[in-house]
């Protein structure tokens, strides 16, 4: 068990040490610590974009999956509506497919649109492939006890655009922010999609494919441990709002 | 005054019926209790009077107006959910003073009356405390004060004690009854518990399958139930069953009983509770001869099982000074009023 774990995070390990290593190369010996090689992805203007491109896809993306998520979720969850379990598979479905296929579809809609490979495009897909899981995450939320509390509110007079934004998403806010981080993260270090769909304005995992392109460089390494440091504090930030409401 | 009325109310689900043609007629100051077992419609009726759901035929008039169409939120009525259902990311006087904010009333204006609805369901000072470091019984009050504070002309609650143990349930109920004479407003209750109908009720209604079986009084109610399931669920009791013999008169097992109506020739029942039944000979009528087969001391009194020679058996009580004991014989009768027909 130990060694399998061993297995699985020593490469984790090992590409975080080289990327503060003191000499040219990212293989042992080891030259001293230092942090030049962050400096240098810091100042290289296509890791930047790269990171300010994945930055905006991966908020944009998963802001919206967990709205539609959220609102198909309540839909489901409130209404009589027929073909429900239909409906609801039918959201799951993109869970399935592969991100292969979702990429190199979308593509094709574009070319056929007439539209370039572009960051929206890139957004469109992380949106298809993300939103099953806040629809999911959310719809393990809305139960009976969150129905009545809904109820209660009507009662009192609220109309629907009110109970959904006043009480039942501020209830269920820490499932939300869980959904958007899990997103995130998952938008975060998605290459295929991301590859097949952007041609000049590239996001994070696609400038790295690049600069790897070029050989092995500790400056690789320090963007690829940025990359691993940005999804650990998000998914930080999921398991705290996640035990916060079991307490 | 007539204040709430359930007109022919039926609630079909496919080809079940949860409500079938319940009609109620009920007063503004009145306290009723719907009681029935689990399936009985008493919570879907509830429901169907505070606009959750849809009657499939029949109407509802709350003040002289008809409801059948409003939803919830513009109907006269307010909810104390099973599970209060209190807005959990809401402090305390946020939850009570949300009605008050839906319907614009000035801050100033909300914080005083929330305020004061916390004061008469004895929370004052607890306006800024979250809803999870609250009892059960304080999101009782919540519930209670949040519900009352937009003046609703009917307060429905929906098994609002079930949560709670017992003695909080008791004295929950206390406060229950004092609320409602000091508001002075209808509140409709829904329960499975008869003690609880017995004791906060104006008016009990005995629902079963759907049916409204009995409405009246509780004193009515117990003591002369109108059909042998309202007698049934309403407490222990005896039945003597038999055959019609001529117009008031019943042959039972033990001899003639009177009876009210009923064609010569019928089966007919009646029933009788356990204080009514007399050990010590001086009731009118002789009910017989009858061996203990169980006697239970239950402190106030003696519950006491015993079966006739013709096998009828009854259930009757007696005082603690008469120490019934089992292969006892005991001579029974009754009054002639405390004889009830179902």
């Amino acid at each position: 068990m130990a060694l399998c774990y061993a297995f699985i995070f020593l490469p984790v390990g090992v590409l975080v040490l080289f990327s503060f290593q003191g000499g040219d190369l990212p293989v042992p010996p080891l030259h001293g610590l230092s942090l030049r090689w962050y400096a240098a992805a810091f100042n290289d203007g296509r890791l930047v974009d790269g990171f300010a491109n994945s930055l905006l896809v991966g908020g944009v993306s998963s802001a919206l999956s967990v709205f539609i998520g959220f609102l198909a979720a309540f839909g489901l969850a409130r209404y009589e509506i027929p073909g429900k379990a239909l409906l609801r598979a039918l959201i799951m479905l993109p869970l399935a497919v592969s991100y292969l296929l979702v990429g190199m579809g979308l593509l094709v809609s574009a070319s056929v649109l007439g539209l370039g490979p572009s960051l929206a495009t890139v957004i469109v897909g992380h949106v298809v492939i993300n939103m099953p899981l806040a629809f999911a995450i959310c719809q393990a939320q809305l139960g009976e006890h969150q129905r009545r509390i809904e109820s209660a509110a009507r009662d009192l007079g609220a109309g629907t655009f009110r109970v959904l934004f006043g009480i039942t998403a501020p209830m269920i806010a820490p499932a939300l922010i869980a959904a958007f981080c899990l997103c995130f993260t998952l938008s975060w270090d998605e290459f295929l999609i991301a590859y097949f769909n952007t041609r000049f304005q590239v996001t994070l995992p696609v400038v790295i494919w690049d600069l790897l392109r070029g050989g092995l460089n500790p400056e690789t390494n320090a963007a690829g441990s940025f990359i691993f440091l940005v999804s650990i504090s998000v998914m930080a930030v999921v398991e705290i709002f996640l035990l916060r409401r079991r307490r | 005054m007539t204040h709430l009325v359930v007109e022919t109310i039926s609630k079909l689900y496919g080809a079940s019926a949860a409500l079938r043609d319940v009609s109620l007629t009920v007063a503004g100051q009145d306290y009723v209790v719907l009681l029935g077992p689990s399936g009985s419609g008493k919570t879907t009726l509830l429901s169907v009077i505070g606009g959750f759901t849809a009657p499939t035929s029949g109407r509802i008039h709350i003040a002289g107006r008809d409801v059948t169409e409003v939803g919830p939120a513009k109907r006269p009525t307010t909810t104390v959910f099973q599970d209060y259902a209190l807005f959990p990311h809401m402090s305390v006087e946020k939850n009570v003073g949300y009605g008050l904010k839906l319907r614009r009333v000035p801050a100033a204006e909300r914080a005083l009356q929330v305020g004061r609805a916390l004061e008469m369901v004895g929370l004052a000072g607890f306006g800024r405390r979250g809803i999870h470091e609250l009892s059960g019984g304080q999101r009782q009050r919540v519930a209670l004060a949040r519900a009352l504070i937009v003046e609703p002309q009917i307060l429905l609650l929906d098994e609002p004690l079930g949560a709670l143990d017992l003695n909080l349930r008791r004295q929950m109920q206390d406060e229950l009854l004092a609320l409602q004479r000091r508001t002075g407003r209808c509140f409709i209750h829904v329960t499975h518990d008869q003690e609880e109908a017995m004791a906060l009720a104006s008016m009990i209604v005995v629902m079963n399958q759907g049916r409204i079986e009995d409405a009246g009084p509780p004193a009515r109610i117990y003591a002369r139930p109108a059909t042998r399931f309202t007698a049934n669920f309403m407490g222990e009791s005896t039945e003597f069953s038999g055959i019609v013999e001529a117009p008031g008169v019943i042959g039972t097992k033990v001899g003639k009983l009177p009876h009210e109506g009923g064609a010569a020739g019928a089966e007919a029942t009646v029933i009788i509770r356990p204080e009514n039944i007399r050990a010590d000979g001086g009731g009118a009528i002789a009910l017989g001869q009858a061996r203990i087969t169980e006697a239970v001391f239950q402190g106030a009194h003696y519950r006491v099982l015993a079966a006739a020679e013709s096998g009828q058996r009854f259930n009757l009580r007696m005082p603690p000074a008469a120490a019934p004991a089992p292969g006892d014989v005991l001579t029974l009768s009754c009054a002639e009023v405390d004889l009830v027909p179902v």
